[in-house]
């Protein structure tokens, strides 16, 4: 089955360099539908209001982290409860990966990263375009 | 004479002092011991007398060192300046950022209406506009060396400092590593890791994958 381009995405980052950086990548792609959240709490605005097909955070804001996001999306029974979720990250170390797993993060990229690793992450959770 | 008892009589319960508070205290037990002294039917002080007067003497040497280091100056000068330049740093890499990145969104929108002529015109107008703002490297490399410098500065004064209380340290010394608890989501924020122990997208992978 082929990816939903028209899918809403929601990326989550505090620096807005980087929302624009992946958000760009994410219109080459393709995907036509992304909004933006600039911290934890405007992201669980948007999730409670609309369904989503995907999430892309970053670990490292205040007050809330990427994975206090993961875990409260988690633990939320609505709509978007199991949505695919990837961390996008500089927080590199074994540990940050296995809780990110035991959290239910779909998979993993580190900072920096290019078009291409972003794009077979994409494909290796939501399927090939 | 003094004993354990008097000593803590005269310093109470309080844990900590300021140097100048110590200072009165060994002029107090000083004038109380000579006094004993001059008052005693039984031998001498003296030799407390000696090693109370060596110990003023230590501290007003290690009080006229500390002020000879500057060691206010990390508060009043070092710190500042060096939060200053990495806000100035952030601030300029922010701007540079935001027009690179107009440029790029520029050249991925050329309008297929113009000639090809146009286009390479437009082209070449964002590429000027992409190296203009690549300046921002020079800039800001000339601020960060100023903050690692002043960072060395602090690290020779406190090192000096630990010297001067007996806590030498080496400049060799091991680097403690932070430790990383998955369980402890503070532990866990550590922001980008230097190069050479930085774990590669595939390592990441790797791991994800014995999950599966």
């Amino acid at each position: 089955m082929s990816v939903d381009m028209n899918m809403n995405v929601l990326i989550v980052d505090d620096y807005k360099t980087m929302l624009r950086i992946i958000g760009n990548l994410l219109n080459q792609i393709g995907f036509k539908n992304v909004d933006e959240a600039t911290d934890g709490s405007m992201a669980i605005n948007l999730l409670k209001n609309k369904d989503y097909g995907m999430v892309i955070s970053d670990w490292n804001m205040e007050p809330m982290t990427g994975i206090d996001l993961l875990k409260h999306v988690r633990a939320t029974e609505d709509q978007n409860q199991n949505v695919p979720f990837i961390m996008v990250t500089a927080e590199s170390k074994t540990e940050n990966v296995i809780a990110a797993k035991q959290a239910g993060v779909n998979n993993y990229i580190v900072k920096p990263f290019n078009a291409n690793t972003l794009k077979g992450k994409i494909a290796s959770v939501l399927g090939d375009f | 004479m003094m004993n354990q008892e008097n000593i803590e009589n005269i310093l109470g319960d309080k844990a900590s002092y300021e140097r100048a508070e110590v200072v009165k205290i060994i002029n107090d037990v000083l004038e109380k011991v000579k006094v004993d002294d001059r008052n005693s039917a039984h031998g001498s002080n003296s030799e407390i007398v000696a090693e109370l007067t060596n110990l003023k003497s230590v501290i007003e040497e290690t009080k006229d060192e500390v002020a000879r280091l500057g060691a206010t100056d990390i508060n009043s000068t070092h710190i500042p300046t060096a939060t200053d330049e990495l806000d100035a740093v952030v601030g300029a890499t922010e701007v540079a950022t935001g027009t690179i990145m107009d440029a790029c969104e520029a050249i991925q929108t050329l309008s297929s209406g113009l000639s090809e002529k146009e286009i390479v015109s437009n082209i070449q107008d964002q590429v000027t506009k992409v190296y203009e703002a690549c300046s921002f490297q020079d800039i800001t490399g000339q601020r960060i060396s100023k903050v690692v410098s002043t960072l060395k500065e602090i690290d020779d004064k406190v090192r000096h400092i630990l010297k001067m209380l007996g806590h030498e340290v080496s400049k060799d010394a091991v680097r403690r590593e932070k430790s990383v608890d998955i369980n402890d989501k503070d532990s866990l924020l550590n922001g980008p890791q230097m190069p050479d122990s930085t774990p590669t997208q595939e390592d990441i992978d790797k791991l994800l994958a014995d999950f599966d």
